[in-house]
């Protein structure tokens, strides 16, 4: 039972944080049909970033009041979207849009070679520590079980982050013209919606989403350089299980591959890199195109 | 002008001519030497995970000696001569990042294109194995500084390749010696150990060192999540329910420190005694988030634990690392600089065989092999491997922070001999464990 | 003009390749055949991507391959003490001929990002068991002892001449017979796959069946250009099977694409070059000076090197 309970926490916390980390690709992916393989340079940028805004945070006298650091992360990755998602989209993107999918792969695996070095040339190789905001909260105890807030925290942000990106999307007018585009783009652009905004904005959420998630790991972990390429896969793998564009089906992913890797963990650590793939091929075999994914026509 | 002065003047410059040319004639071998020059290339990571705490110390490190040993007569003897036999180091790096495959092809561009004297690199085991074939085919001097895998001369024989640091045995046969000798209670161990060689041959040798020195301890668990996963909720979670007396970890770099981060807070390091075999690299960088109390080897005498032995040659370096970069030098620097000063007393040797010539491949190979000299990490031997592959003495401490000075300090360090912890000539690390380290010699 | 430079006859364009190739190798440095020896063998997995392109697939998992072949030659090299680069290639072939027909069937179902994805998890599943087994040397990998030819023991330079000439042999022959199955009907119609692929149906070829057999001819190329490799480094690790080894497989493709065959090669070894020298003199900018070059030929050329050399600028209209 206890054992039971602390599969399900932990698959629940690494589940949330797989998902923060994977709608921001699922989302450019669906919205501008690019799979951004640059998706884990944004989120190391965004850690090294909210690091950053930490760090001067508490330079600039904030140990008067510590719960300012979680605005101070947040304003990272805000800065990190507004600089990197127009630069991207607007200065590299847009210029191979037409191209054949795995054109534009490469184009996001040229930039993450960039953004690997670039991080390197802005920030150093020295790790960066913000573990304040990490202990702020203090932490839970159920029973046996005991964990820190700031996980509950990660939780609580990624259902926020996930609801409002569907509520967007789904519920608002905006979100219906993004859903047009999606649909047909050319159709979208004769009826008059700005089709270059929508992309330029979502590919912005996207990268934003990204710096987010990186964001809030900033504080468990020590920020280096290296920290996205693992990311990328992970991420590639909820998607893919999910289904390419999908939001609940990141959701559910996330969480399938949350639970089933802390269960490896306490059941069969040996087993532990294995899980991902293991989920994933037995969803694509069953379900080809991920779990959320429609089937869609082919054409003739 | 008077014609004292003159005469005064005249002498002035017919002593200090005088001067010059008895310089001139007294350092001739050396003034001919001196305009060659002996390029060495370094290779290691530059990038990567295993940069900031590995490659880019250890580089630094290494830029810093260099820089010394050009000037010449800064080292204490026998260091003291300039550059290599007279000759000034040209040191060209090269990024180690990039895989096995990657670094063959750059080591035959250092030897083939650059024409390097020698090589001095590789922290990574896997680039250890795959160099020495190829050093051996193109007949170039090679040191290994850094890597840890015992395979590499174990497995294999090679002529030009020599290792100047100890393998990585001796970093968990040290820790189990001090969990016996310091009577820490280990009834039951579990261990967090990265997915690959390096944390699984770790685990393999603790376990096999503790069924030997504390036949009582029983293994709960052994995590091995992947490297670089940064993300160590879920396993810490494990480590906590199975409530271990000791846990064993050979995490480094940034993984090490997310653990800590992540660990601590959580409580398990008061639950469990953790002991960390090669950690020491990242006290630096956490300062006060590592607690006390924490067992911590650095794979060699290295780090804190040089600094409390303080000969002249360690304080030398760890004050002039510590003023070039505003942090003390933690293992990788001094396995550099063991390097370095080995390949010194190589082509020193070589020369005074030879007359004073720059040494070829062959005479700095007979020159190196069983060779021995004193580093800022204590006497380095190198009686393994037919006289390629080092021993070392090691250190392993607990740790303590101290408020005053606001740094880290190692406290009841317990130093080991080379021959204490390092299997004798001809036995190989597993073997030597298992059968209850026969023939070693402890202090 | 073009007819001058790439004569319609396959054997003789291949005599013609080969004879160069010689006459290069032997004015070669040490470093620079070693450097073409291996662009051409990583050229040879990419020359598998290249038959999977033209049909609109994408194998972000031609490492594995690569990988089953190095593999395959250095444990028999190490467990039978073959050392024969003949015999050894040979071995490569069966192990990932033998693979190939167990996924391919499978594989050939999927289209786009999915097969995409499975072939990369693929050779990631391999590098996973592969990284496990220490008794293949887990992470670390095992040594190859150098190749022997037909019972010639070469050493030092003669070695490296010896296989860069087995390699220039070995992509002049398996490049003629993909150029002889591109011009064939079956390569004909792995084009109009890209097209549309139910129209192919619709005429009465499996699509499938294409597919799978493509797949083999690629991952035979993948298991030759392995086995080279592995021979030529004298070292094999599962790093063989990581993802970004098969990404550059996948860039070299891009780079080069799928017209025409030289350009394949061409295009390996302009990679192996750019990094060869950028990660000496740009130490810690490599990656970038290497992202900026990608993104400067997917700009510049669209169509990849090979439209500079293809045979016919416009695929010939069928009346």
């Amino acid at each position: 039972m206890e054992l039971l309970a602390y599969i399900l926490v932990d698959g629940l916390i690494y589940g949330a944080w797989l998902f923060i980390v994977s709608l921001g690709l699922t989302l450019v992916f669906g919205i501008l049909n690019i799979l951004n393989m640059a998706h884990g340079s944004l989120y190391a940028i965004g850690a090294y970033a909210a690091a950053s805004a930490v760090g001067a945070y508490f330079a600039l006298g904030g140990e008067a009041f510590p719960f300012g650091s979680y605005a101070a992360m947040v304003i990272g990755a805000i800065f990190v979207a507004l600089i990197l998602g127009p630069l991207l989209e607007y200065g590299l993107l847009r210029h191979f849009y037409g191209r054949d999918h795995v054109i534009l792969v490469l184009v996001t695996y040229g930039v993450f070679l960039i953004l690997e070095d670039a991080m390197k040339l802005i920030w150093g190789v020295t790790p960066l520590f913000v573990s304040e905001p990490y202990s702020l909260l203090g932490n839970v105890e159920f029973g046996p079980l005991y964990y820190v807030t700031y996980d509950f925290l990660v939780i609580a942000v990624a259902i926020l982050v996930g609801l409002g990106v569907w509520f967007v999307l789904n519920r608002t007018k905006r979100g219906k013209v993004v859903l047009a585009v999606i649909h047909d783009r050319e159709m979208s652009k004769t009826m008059g919606v700005n089709v270059d905004r929508v992309f330029l904005i979502s590919f912005t959420l996207g990268v934003f989403l990204a710096a987010l998630g990186g964001a809030l790991t900033a504080p468990m972990i020590s920020v280096s350089p290296s920290i996205g390429v693992n990311v990328i896969i992970l991420a590639f793998a909820v998607v893919i299980i999910g289904g390419l564009g999908s939001i609940e089906g990141a959701a559910i992913g996330a969480l399938f591959v949350g639970i089933a890797r802390a269960a490896s963990v306490h059941l069969l650590p040996e087993a532990e890199l294995f899980v991902i793939y293991l989920v994933m091929a037995i969803v694509l075999v069953f379900r080809p195109e991920g779990l959320f994914q429609k089937t869609q026509a082919r054409k003739i | 002008m008077s014609s004292e002065n003159w005469k005064n003047t005249v002498k002035k410059t017919a002593t200090k001519f005088a001067a010059a040319v008895a310089i001139t004639g007294a350092i001739g071998v050396g003034a001919a030497a001196a305009q060659e020059t002996f390029k060495v290339g370094i290779v290691t990571f530059l990038s990567g995970g295993a940069a900031e705490s590995f490659g880019i110390p250890a580089w630094n490190g290494g830029e810093l000696l260099i820089n010394l040993l050009n000037q010449g007569g800064v080292l204490p003897p026998p260091y003291d001569q300039p550059g290599f036999g007279g000759m000034m180091i040209e040191a060209i790096p090269v990024d180690e990042s990039g895989g096995a495959t990657k670094q063959v092809q750059e080591f035959r561009n250092l030897v083939q294109r650059e024409n390097v004297d020698a090589v001095l690199g590789y922290v990574s085991s896997g680039d250890c194995l795959a160099i020495p074939p190829v050093a051996d085919e193109l007949k170039a001097f090679t040191i290994l500084y850094d890597c840890g895998t015992p395979r590499v001369f174990e497995e294999g024989s090679y002529e030009y390749v020599f290792r100047t640091a100890a393998h990585a045995a001796m970093d968990n046969i040290s820790l189990a010696r001090y969990m016996e000798s310091r009577g820490i209670e280990a009834n039951t161990i579990a261990g967090i150990n990265q997915d690959y060689a390096w944390g699984q041959d770790s685990w393999a040798d603790f376990v096999a060192s503790m069924s030997v020195l504390v036949p009582d301890a029983e293994v709960e668990t052994a995590l091995f999540p992947k490297i670089f996963a940064g993300q160590y909720g879920t396993e810490i979670s494990a480590l906590i329910r199975v409530n271990a007396d000791v846990v064993h970890s050979s995490l480094w770099g940034g993984d090490l420190q997310a653990f800590v981060l992540q660990a601590g807070p959580r409580g398990l390091f008061e639950r469990s005694q953790v002991a960390l075999a090669a950690g020491d690299h990242v006290m630096p960088q956490l300062g006060n988030k590592m607690p006390d109390g924490v067992i911590i080897g650095a794979r060699g005498m290295n780090g804190l634990a040089a600094r409390a032995n303080a000969s002249p040659l360690t304080n030398l370096l760890w004050e002039a690392y510590e003023e070039e970069y505003g942090v003390f030098p933690v293992q990788a620097p001094f396995r550099m600089w063991q390097g370095i000063l080995g390949l010194k007393v190589a082509v020193e040797t070589a020369m005074a065989a030879n007359g004073g010539n720059k040494p070829t491949a062959e005479e700095l190979a007979a020159a190196m092999t069983g060779q021995e000299w004193e580093a800022p990490s204590g006497l380095i031997q190198m009686v393994l491997g037919n006289g390629h592959q080092a021993i070392q003495p090691n250190a392993i401490g607990t740790t303590k922070w101290d408020d005053a000075t606001g740094q880290m300090t190692l406290v009841d360090i317990e130093y080991y001999s080379a021959t204490c912890v390092n299997p004798p000539a001809g036995v190989k690390a597993i073997d030597w464990i298992h059968d209850g380290f026969p023939g070693a010699v402890c202090d | 003009m073009t007819e001058f430079i790439f004569p319609r006859s396959i054997p003789l364009a291949c005599a013609l390749a080969l004879a160069v190739l010689v006459v290069v190798g032997l004015i070669l440095p040490d470093w620079a055949m070693f450097l073409a020896t291996m662009a051409f063998s990583k050229g040879m997995v990419a020359l598998g991507v290249v038959c999977l392109m033209r049909s609109g697939l994408v194998s972000f998992g031609q490492g594995l391959y690569y990988c089953i072949g190095a593999y395959a030659s250095g444990l028999m090299a190490t467990w039978i003490g073959i050392s024969d680069i003949f015999l050894m290639s040979l071995l490569g072939i069966i192990a990932s001929g033998i693979v190939a027909v167990i996924f391919g069937p499978l594989l050939a179902t999927y289209r786009g990002i999915f097969f995409a994805m499975l072939t990369l998890s693929l050779s990631m599943i391999l590098y996973g068991t592969l990284s496990k087994m220490s008794v293949l040397g887990g992470t670390d990998g095992l040594n190859v002892s150098a190749p022997t030819f037909l019972g010639y023991h070469p050493e030092g330079r003669a070695l490296g001449l010896s296989l860069y000439m087995f390699t220039c042999a070995v992509i002049v022959v398996y490049g003629g017979l993909v150029r002889t199955l591109f011009d064939s009907e079956r390569g004909l119609i792995s084009l109009a796959i890209r097209d549309n692929e139910l129209r192919v149906e619709y005429l009465g070829t499996s699509v499938r069946t294409e597919i799978a057999v493509t797949y083999i001819v690629a991952a035979i190329a993948g298991g030759i250009g392995g086995v080279i490799s592995g021979a030529a480094i004298g070292h094999v690790d599962p790093e063989y099977a990581y993802w970004t080894t098969s990404g550059e497989f996948v860039f070299v493709a891009i780079l080069s694409g799928y017209f025409s065959i030289p350009a394949v090669f061409l295009g390996s070894v302009v990679l192996e070059i750019v990094r060869s020298f950028s990660n000496l003199y740009f130490p810690n900018t490599w990656q970038m000076s290497l992202g900026i070059f990608l993104l400067i030929v997917i700009l510049l050329f669209p169509k990849g090197l090979g439209s500079l050399l293809s045979r016919s600028k416009k695929p010939e209209k069928k009346q």
